[in-house]
């Protein structure tokens, strides 16, 4: 596969993302099982959406995939050598007490971007978010949405062949999701894969190649979005699209 | 009007009087250099603890916890014991000087940095990691960030260790000996004052030990405040 090694200042020479492997994973700290076993394949266009009642365990599944958490049973596994470079934006995103601009070099000198480069990037993906006006405020006086976008900006700056949102627009107005959602086009355009989760069925219905459904720490379906959304095969996705409250 | 210890205190700044002048600056020096020492050792020592877990991290903890209530006295005669003609350390001939007050009040100071750093830089940690982890960053990267992200809270640790460096007076007395014009500082000196009866001389001291000791704090708090607001 390509895009392992990508030089982060040469973004764009991205094509075919790498895809992600989970071979009958299992998350059971203390004994308690939490997720799985779960194996499937995103190896799609994307994005991938992944979407369930809360519990489900989609945000445990990010956490495993990316690698925040490590999987008590089973393997998670990239095609190609090693794990592509990732990303991941937060529901609540994670800002250092510093300017937005001071935001973007710190991710970029923690991955050894040459000093003289990281500026320049860091303006960039700044503008590209449209928030190049901001480079010098402090990022924690950002509104909700200028925080998320900062923190995608972030993520775009590192050039990640994967990036993964979890429910990056729950505590956003219209505005701002309509912001986030052009931002993850933007990511999906580039040529990175993107494994997002969320709420929103309409959000799902917006954005998703393809739907990773989860209930009770359990696959239930992973199917194209049109399939997903006209003829959904379990019963629980079923109340899920049609609005019926799923436990 | 002469026995008033306002009126002493305010004439000895407004004469400027060389003595007290000699005083105020050697105990500034001696209390922040402590405090600088303490900062540069104490804050890696304190995010450390923060960051590694290793066996025996809970008695770390513990014993820095404890040891921000180590009596002066008794750091001063382990620096007196380390330092003195017989000691391990004489041949360096530090006792009786500045350099042996700093050394006492650099152990009086370090393990208070440490432990309410470790405490700060903790608290950040737990709001942070997952973006750390994130970011691919290790340990030790993450250090030099969290200690830089938390400089407000840390400011504020700074001046708890600068009040205890500069209000001491057991440490300094043993290891110093408050002599005149050599090693005598604030404290030592109003204990000096005192005890040959000159009360008013002495509070008028305490007033400017006092004075001095709220225009810091003053500064720190308006400068941290501002800064923060700005930060958000």
């Amino acid at each position: 596969m390509t895009s392992l090694n990508v030089p982060v200042n040469d973004p764009l020479e991205l094509s075919a993302p790498p895809s992600l492997h989970f071979e009958s994973v299992e998350f059971n700290p203390f004994g308690h099982r939490l997720f799985g076993p779960c194996s499937f394949t995103l190896d799609g266009p994307g994005p991938t959406l992944v979407m369930g009642p809360n519990g489900a365990g989609k945000s445990l599944m990010l956490r495993l995939a990316h690698g925040l958490l490590a999987a008590t049973a089973g393997t998670v596994s990239w095609s190609g050598r090693g794990a592509p470079r990732q990303a991941m934006v937060f529901q609540t995103p994670v800002l250092l007490r510093r300017s937005a601009l001071a935001n973007l070099t710190h991710a970029l000198a923690v991955n050894n971007i040459p000093r003289k480069l990281r500026t320049q990037l860091a303006r960039e993906a700044l503008a590209r978010f449209g928030l190049a006006a901001s480079a010098d405020t402090p990022a924690r006086v950002l509104s909700g949405g200028e925080k998320q976008r900062l923190a995608l900006a972030r993520a775009w700056a590192l050039s990640p062949a994967v990036l993964f949102l979890d429910e990056p627009t729950s505590a956003l107005d219209p505005a701002a999701i309509k912001e986030v959602e052009a931002a993850v086009q933007e990511f999906h355009e580039r040529g990175t894969r993107i494994v997002m989760t969320t709420h929103d069925v309409h959000q799902a219905r917006r954005l998703a190649g393809d739907v990773l459904f989860l209930a009770g720490g359990k696959v239930q379906e992973h199917t194209p979005a049109d399939i997903f959304f006209s003829a959904p095969v379990s019963r629980q996705a079923q109340a899920f699209i049609s609005g019926e409250l799923v436990i | 009007m002469e026995e008033n210890a306002f009126y002493v205190a305010l004439s000895l700044l407004v004469n400027l009087d060389a003595s007290l002048y000699q005083i105020v600056v050697l105990s500034l020096q001696v209390s922040l250099l402590a405090v600088v020492i303490a900062a540069i050792l104490g804050f890696p020592l304190g995010a450390a603890v923060a960051l590694w877990q290793f066996p025996g991290r809970g008695g770390v903890i513990v014993a820095l916890n404890a040891l921000m209530g180590l009596p002066p006295v008794v750091a001063g005669l382990g620096v007196y014991l380390l330092l003195s003609r017989a000691g391990p350390l004489g041949e360096l001939g530090l006792l009786f000087t500045p350099s042996a007050m700093v050394v006492a009040q650099v152990i009086l100071v370090l393990p208070i940095l440490a432990a309410l750093s470790r405490q700060k830089v903790e608290e950040l940690l737990g709001e942070y990691r997952e973006q750390f982890v994130s970011l691919g960053m290790s340990r030790a990267r993450m250090m030099p960030t969290l200690l830089w992200d938390a400089r407000f809270a840390l400011l504020t640790v700074l001046l708890a260790g600068f009040g205890r460096a500069s209000a001491e007076v057991g440490a300094v007395m043993m290891v110093g000996g408050n002599i005149d014009g050599v090693t005598r500082v604030m404290t030592t000196a109003i204990v000096l004052e005192t005890s040959k009866g000159a009360l008013p001389l002495a509070l008028g001291l305490g007033i400017v030990l006092l004075t001095l000791v709220m225009v810091i704090n003053a500064t720190a708090y308006i400068l941290s405040e501002t800064a923060k607001r700005r930060m958000g």
